[in-house]
């Protein structure tokens, strides 16, 4: 156990995120129900935003906007900044997400509407029919 | 089955949680993520594009296609709930609707605290659109709040009483008119005879340095992607919140 501590405790943000990740694949495996399906998508999307902002981290680096000092220059020193870059691949994903959730939601409301049920199994078994 | 999925995916977490111990540690200024682009994006782009903030910098500049691309799915995303969900006949897509009595005495407070709310998120979100050169801020979040005050709005009075005011064809029309604001920009860099999104094509007609016009550029479609954020995510409320038919909501 004394080992295993500071273990976990070196990569926490990957221990974190991945055990997100895994919860959200479960979720879209495992459940029956459909709606649960896609708070499992959602999670699982989390996850991702969160390892990728957790890479960007910089110890000592404030947020990746310049700093004017007092001669009216930028302060240009990447260690003093977050690295801008997975920020702004997950500003993008962040919005992509809510319209894969959209659409996900909207294609659920026609199963309910057409099936009766967004139940995995009751669902097939009227397609069978 | 469920036993079975369990096992599997936590053979599958214990493997790479295990790789995880490779990965570079918890905020290392020399990880790998943060040596090789990402200091060239810091220590140019104020000197290229006279934006300090970075973020915004590249997301519009820099990486000006993804986010062209970007735009155009979550416009696509509107197009498609709307497809599916749709049960309306097309003669009745513009209507204005009836106008229901609105139930009176039962929620006032909440209305007049939408009263008060939703005109200061409504500036408050074009601050965050205009100021995301300077401030964490942009197209992507001023429109999101912008969006969420329309269906703020919804929620406090009732879905018909937003359409009346904010018709589906002036969202549909704010949709497609962001995107094509975003690439008309580009295109007017293109027939200013520089490449595609290429803003210091801009410089001629604003009368300013390559570097400033870039900075306005990056102000243009950041506008062009905040029109059409708001439009889309009222457009997706509308649709989801009332099933399709426009008529009844939460």
């Amino acid at each position: 156990m004394d080992e295993l501590f500071p273990f976990i405790i070196a990569k926490y943000n990957y221990w974190a995120s991945l055990i997100l990740l895994f919860i959200g694949l479960y979720g879209m495996i495992a459940k029956n129900n459909l709606m649960k399906k896609i708070i499992g998508m959602v999670i699982f999307q989390t996850a991702i935003l969160l390892f990728y902002v957790s890479i960007g981290v910089k110890r000592g680096g404030t947020i990746p906007i310049l700093e004017f000092g007092a001669d009216h220059q930028p302060l240009l020193d990447a260690t003093a900044y977050a690295n801008p870059l997975p920020h702004v691949l997950m500003l993008t994903a962040i919005v992509v997400g809510v319209g894969t959730l959209g659409v996900a939601l909207t294609i659920l409301q026609k199963i309910q509407r057409v099936h009766g049920t967004i139940e995995e199994d009751e669902v097939l078994e009227d397609l069978r029919q | 089955m469920k036993r079975l999925t369990l096992i599997i995916l936590a053979a599958c977490a214990l493997i790479m949680l295990l790789a995880a111990s490779d990965l570079p540690d918890w905020a290392d200024p020399a990880s790998p993520a943060s040596s090789h682009l990402s200091p060239g994006f810091v220590e140019q782009a104020y000197e290229a594009t006279h934006t300090p903030n970075v973020v915004t910098a590249v997301l519009a500049d820099y990486r000006g296609y993804d986010t062209m691309f970007e735009t155009v799915v979550v416009f696509l995303a509107a197009l498609i709930i709307m497809i599916i969900l749709r049960r309306t006949p097309h003669r009745r897509f513009c209507k204005i609707l009836p106008h229901r009595p609105q139930r009176q005495g039962r929620d006032t407070v909440l209305k007049g605290a939408a009263q008060l709310i939703i005109p200061v998120m409504q500036v408050f979100a074009l601050y965050v659109l205009g100021h995301g050169h300077y401030s964490p801020g942009g197209g992507f979040q001023g429109g999101v709040i912008f969006g969420a005050s329309f269906i703020l709005l919804a929620l406090c009075y009732n879905l018909e009483f937003t359409i009346n005011r904010f018709r589906e064809r002036i969202v549909l029309l704010c949709c497609a008119g962001g995107a094509l604001l975003y690439a008309g920009v580009g295109a007017l860099c293109l027939a200013m005879g520089w490449n595609f999104l290429g803003y210091a094509a801009l410089a001629g007609i604003l009368g300013v340095s390559e570097a400033m016009a870039r900075s306005h550029g990056i102000l243009l479609v950041e506008v062009g992607v905040g029109i059409t954020v708001m439009a889309v995510m009222v457009s997706i409320y509308y649709d989801l919140a009332s099933g399709g038919d426009m008529r009844e909501g939460l």
